[in-house]
């Protein structure tokens, strides 16, 4: 017979409870979900900061962007591929090589918060390793290697 | 990738940068869609545009992703290339600033998130593919039905706060499936369990491939699965769900930066864009009237879908 799940409440150690504001009880949280926590919360605030200071660099003109914004227009309504091919831009991790231009600065944030995911994968790792709990370890495991193939840039398509 | 490092190596970076730029400038001024106005304007507009969806999106419980997709996507004179990669990171983003709050306080559950992620994130990255192999009025008509099949999912789909489950599957068991949350509300703490959870996984084969090949943020299919389906507590679902973007998103997010998908001019304002007026939405829902702000959340997707389909079909260019 099915349960509603809020039958399942479990009340937190009323004697201990102040009268007026109760305090939340401790939810146990795992150190390594903690942990990626973290990675998640001073990545993703250190990869947004990294965009918009490399997209004032960039529209200000601090720096010789590859493609000048004022050119943008003839471009942005091109289907990616076509983008790619037209003004010879880089792809995979050739952007890296391109640094020296403004507009590929903006590269550095945007990969940073595409990889935060990965880095939190790593701290779970060892977890779920030294708990020897072997699906979550595969999962992970597999997580990491479709992620690194995503980031790789190894898997291609073909442009029309 | 061969033939723009033959071109680079040797020298003359700058020179021959600037000499490719300049000599396809008459081969592409037939791209561009809006002769006569300044470029910084579009951007602007779309600063202005993200900030009012970061708001709404706040206010009517979604997820930004799937409100700009099809908004800039129909309206704004981007490639629709550009635009699924900028909404990919506009998810991304998104999910990433909110996934700390919600692992600390257990909303986000990893013996959930994981395998649902795993299955998520590597069918995003084959839509991701299938989005920018087909041309776009395939991707645009697709869109166009999707979003409004969406708008119609707001309306008819009835979550549950504590949904009843009739007992772990096999398959959740084997997974631990489960955890503890607390519920503010009642001040006490909830034990959760789901079920039907291998109907759940085949679902998310389907939640992945649209995540990637339109670059939506799959939330408003995520929470009906995890909670109507599976029977995860609608609190825990929806931060699951938000987590598991962070996750989804990612894979997808770097096939539209590695083919270049991604333009920086259209991603940077929209992230920037969007989570100011996430900021702003969450100060105004203390005083907001969901009810109108959902009514407005689905006519918005209507008419972004309508629109989108239209376009596809090349009725309305």
């Amino acid at each position: 017979m099915a349960k509603p799940q809020a039958e399942m409440l479990k009340s937190p150690a009323p004697k201990e409870a102040p009268a007026k504001a109760p305090a939340a009880p401790q939810v146990e949280v795992a150190p390594e979900q903690l942990a990626y926590a973290n990675v998640l919360l001073y990545g993703s605030w250190l990869g947004i900061a990294l965009l918009l200071l490399s997209n004032i660099i960039y529209l200000t003109g601090l720096v010789k962007p590859y493609i000048e914004p004022a050119m943008l227009p003839q471009y942005w309504g091109m289907k990616a591929s076509e983008f790619v091919q037209v003004a010879h831009m880089p792809t995979g991790w050739s952007w890296l090589k391109m640094l020296g231009y403004s507009d590929f600065l903006n590269f550095i944030g945007m990969a940073l918060l595409a990889s935060l995911t990965i880095v939190g994968y790593l701290i779970l790792l060892p977890a779920y390793l030294s708990r020897k709990d072997v699906p979550y370890t595969f999962i992970v495991l597999t997580e990491i290697v479709v992620l690194v193939l995503a980031a790789s840039g190894i898997l291609a398509v073909g442009g029309h | 990738m061969l033939d723009w490092l033959a071109t680079f190596t040797g020298g003359g970076l700058a020179a021959k940068a600037t000499a490719a730029v300049t000599t396809t400038g008459a081969a592409v001024s037939t791209a561009a869609g809006t002769p006569g106005m300044p470029w910084w304007v579009w951007p602007l507009l779309l600063f202005i545009t993200t900030f009012v969806l970061g708001i709404v999106a706040v206010l009517g419980g979604v997820g930004g992703g799937v409100l700009f997709v099809p908004i800039v996507g129909s309206f704004f004179p981007f490639n629709l290339d550009f635009v699924r990669g900028a909404g990919l990171l506009v998810a991304l983003a998104g999910a990433l600033a909110a996934g700390p709050g919600l692992l600390k306080l257990n909303l986000a559950n990893l013996r959930l998130a994981l395998p649902v992620a795993l299955i998520a994130s590597t069918f995003s990255m084959v839509g991701a593919f299938i989005g920018l192999a087909l041309p776009n009025n395939v991707v645009q008509t697709a869109l166009g039905i999707t979003i409004v099949l969406i708008a119609i999912l707001f309306v008819v789909s009835k979550n549950t706060e504590f949904p009843q489950v009739g007992g772990s599957d096999k398959l959740a068991r084997f997974l631990g499936i489960g955890g503890t949350y607390y519920e503010r509300s009642s001040g006490k703490t909830v034990d959760w369990s789901v079920w039907r959870t291998p109907q759940g996984f085949l679902l998310f084969i389907a939640i992945g491939i649209m995540a990637g090949m339109f670059g939506l943020g799959a939330g408003w299919a995520n929470v009906p699965v995890l909670n109507l389906l599976m029977g995860a507590p609608l609190k825990v679902a929806v931060g699951t769900s938000k987590f598991l973007l962070s996750i989804t998103d990612t894979s997808a997010a770097w096939v539209y930066l590695n083919q270049g998908a991604v333009l920086p001019v259209i991603a940077v304002p929209s992230i920037v864009g969007i989570m100011l007026g996430s900021f702003v939405g969450v100060r105004l829902l203390a005083t907001a009237k969901p009810r109108a702000v959902k009514y407005l959340v689905i006519v918005l997707l209507l008419a972004a879908g309508l629109r989108s389909l239209l376009k596809g079909l090349g009725i309305w260019n």
